[in-house]
């Protein structure tokens, strides 16, 4: 008897038995059909497009009734082959890959990515001071905007909408401020090896210590709506449970690993770009659910803050300091302004090259097209990114490219707990913990 | 030489055209000990730990402040249980491909960065196979988060990881042909069809040989 005339959906035999597709449509003949045999294991396609699966994740779910027996992923659906692309061109223009990876922590990839190369270069200890601290800011700026989405895209998966609006909200400022400083709201390109893009504008400080006031002021909002909620608490407490041993045979990091208890933060234990110089604190909880992580995130919130002022202070000591390595053989040579028309070389420079010295034309030229060499080796940094650890491979074999450029990112890593975490529970659950993870399937994929 | 593509012009990885750039490759012999920082700690404590160490170990690089171990694909398993059962590298952060063509016999490498939360320590194993064999013992029973990273390992460069649960393609479609991060494999390789006209692959433009 055959049920449907869509080729995709109709009832095959395989060695696991006689499968039955459903799709939508004739659902009294398939009743009918399925009711002949014994066995009632419901597979479950989640997914690729489905709202709740935090981008193009596919679950595909083994029930018994409600109860979740086998979960799987499928993932690769936003496989756009980054790593490989990096090998054809520059080492400066990886960084407009690699941005794109996790497109919701764009600094984070940037950053990692530079530097790893500035230690393939041996030029860690060169970076200016006001490049570093900027770093750092856009960071704690871009964790805020990635818990954010976290935040308000995890409510909203189950079922609560206000607290995405409200999150998307906070976003939009750190945006702004993102714009202000790049030019860019997203995949920026704004730390480079050796540095930075460019300084920051004239009034910026001012204008982020307004939107740190702001965003404190505003987190408190978001705090009401969900912390104490009792259908939130309802909804996460003792979900998506996974304790210590779990993260560490799964590698998994971030705050899922804090919710354990762990005070493991590579910023602490391991700093890199000074943050042995910055005084905030690790926020955990030893629930080992999605209520904990979700708590840690909340908190996570007031410490980049916290990191962000004291960023300010240190800038407007480090007022005038190039942010730029001196060495000319690496340093972008364009000077970046903004114009009438939007952002583009700076007349100055454009001058020089074009009418003052041909010597500066050449060099601009032959490190724009041809970039710098890198010498041989290997190298592996890795950094915090609000997931987790946002881990760099790179090999150079001494060329102006890069041999090999890998990823190891964070969401890729902790997806694979998904099964630990939703096996035993319910379809509601899967959501629930899947949010908790938070991948980011830009950055799973690559 | 013939000519192919779009502009005709192969050999070097120069974009401008004008530099003739030729790519080095260095060779880098066993560093000798002391290996400074706590790489000294952690090769004593696993030839304490580990009688066959200089079987196993075919040489240790001391490389920009990182350690590696190129490790015997026949002893892998047995390095790696050590490692995280008495050294405690709790953690395998990731496993990494990397293609060289030109080494003839030791062609794909996977690279393993092992983490210690205990003694927070990083150390990384290297692993080196050739295309004929190549045969990489599966961690995943020493560290269970390795899955993902092997399947992508063998996705990309077409290792095969022995007594993997599920060895199969995570990134591209099951039915892909080839490995693309391998370095024979080329960028693209695809023609664009668009309304008739046909781009070439980005293989074959100029900027990207």
């Amino acid at each position: 008897m055959t049920t449907f005339t869509d080729p995709y959906a109709s009832s095959q035999e395989t060695t696991e038995g006689r499968v039955y597709s459903v799709t939508g449509g004739d659902w009294d003949a398939l009743v009918t059909e399925i009711g002949a045999t014994k066995e009632e294991r419901v597979v479950v396609n989640m997914g690729p497009q489905h709202p709740s699966t935090h981008g193009v994740l596919r679950l595909i779910l083994e029930l018994e009734g409600e109860t979740i027996t086998e979960t799987r992923c499928g993932i690769g659906y936003l496989h756009t082959g980054i790593e490989k692309n990096t090998e054809y061109r520059n080492w400066t223009q990886g960084v407009t890959f690699v941005t794109r990876m996790d497109y919701l922590s764009p600094i984070f990839n940037e950053t990692a990515y530079c530097l790893g190369v500035e230690k393939l270069l041996g030029i860690t200890n060169d970076i200016t001071e006001r490049a570093t601290v900027l770093r750092v800011m856009m960071m704690e700026f871009n964790r805020i905007s990635s818990h954010m989405v976290a935040l308000g895209t995890g409510a909203l998966e189950l079922g609560a909408l206000s607290p995405m609006i409200f999150a998307f909200r906070e976003r939009e400022k750190v945006l702004d401020i993102f714009e202000l400083a790049s030019g860019l709201r997203m995949n920026m390109a704004y730390v480079r090896p050796g540095g930075v893009a460019q300084d920051l504008p004239h009034g910026a400080l001012s204008k982020i210590k307004q939107t740190v006031k702001d965003l404190r002021r505003n987190f408190k909002d978001n705090e009401k709506l969900l912390v104490g909620n009792s259908i939130w608490i309802k909804r996460t407490q003792g979900v998506g449970y996974l304790d210590l041993a779990g993260c560490t045979t799964l590698g998994v990091t971030g705050p899922v690993l804090r919710s354990t208890g762990l005070a493991w933060d590579l910023r602490k234990a391991q700093p890199y770009c000074g943050y042995e110089d910055y005084q905030f604190d690790i926020p955990t909880t030893d629930t080992c659910d999605v209520y904990g992580r979700f708590l840690i995130r909340m908190q996570e919130l007031e410490q980049s803050l916290r990191i962000i002022e004291q960023c300010v202070a240190k800038l407007e000591k480090l007022e005038g300091q190039p942010v730029m390595v001196a060495d000319k053989k690496i340093a972008w040579p364009s000077q970046l302004s903004v114009g009438a028309d939007g952002m583009g070389n700076s007349l100055d420079h454009i001058r020089e090259i074009m009418g003052e010295s041909m010597e500066a034309l050449i060099h601009h030229f032959k490190l724009v097209t041809e970039g710098f060499r890198v010498p041989a080796g290997q190298v592996y940094t890795a950094i915090e990114s609000p997931r987790g650890e946002l881990g760099v491979n790179l090999v150079s074999d001494g060329g102006t490219r890069p041999y090999r450029v890998h990823f190891r990112d964070p969401s890729f890593n902790n997806l694979q707990s998904t099964a630990a975490m939703c096996e035993g529970g319910q379809i509601s659950d899967v959501v629930a913990a899947v949010a908790s993870i938070d991948p980011v399937m830009g950055g799973v994929d690559r | 030489m013939s000519e192919k593509g779009m502009f005709g012009v192969s050999g070097s990885g120069d974009t401008s055209g004008f530099g003739g750039l030729v790519n080095s490759t260095v060779v880098t012999g066993s560093t000798q000990r002391p290996f400074g920082a706590y790489f000294d700690q952690v090769a004593d404590d696993l030839e304490r730990a580990y009688p066959l160490f200089s079987d196993a170990i075919e040489k240790v690089i001391v490389d920009r402040g990182e350690l590696t171990l190129f490790v015997k694909r026949d002893r892998l398993f047995e390095v790696a249980k050590i490692l995280r059962n008495e050294l405690r590298f709790e953690m395998c952060v990731g496993v990494n491909g990397v293609h060289y063509p030109n080494e003839t016999g030791r062609e794909l490498h996977a690279i393993y960065s092992l983490l210690s939360i205990t003694r927070n320590q990083r150390i990384r194993l290297e692993v080196c196979v050739s295309d004929q064999d190549p045969h990489i013992p599966s961690l995943v029973e020493v560290w269970a988060g390795t899955n993902w990273h092997e399947r992508e390992t063998y996705d990309m460069f077409g290792i095969i990881f022995d007594n993997h649960p599920g060895l199969t393609r995570i990134m591209m479609p099951d039915d892909w042909p080839g490995h693309p991060q391998r370095k024979d494999y080329p960028l693209g390789g695809i023609e664009i069809e668009y309304k008739g006209a046909t781009i070439p692959a980005p293989s074959e433009r100029r900027s990207y040989r």
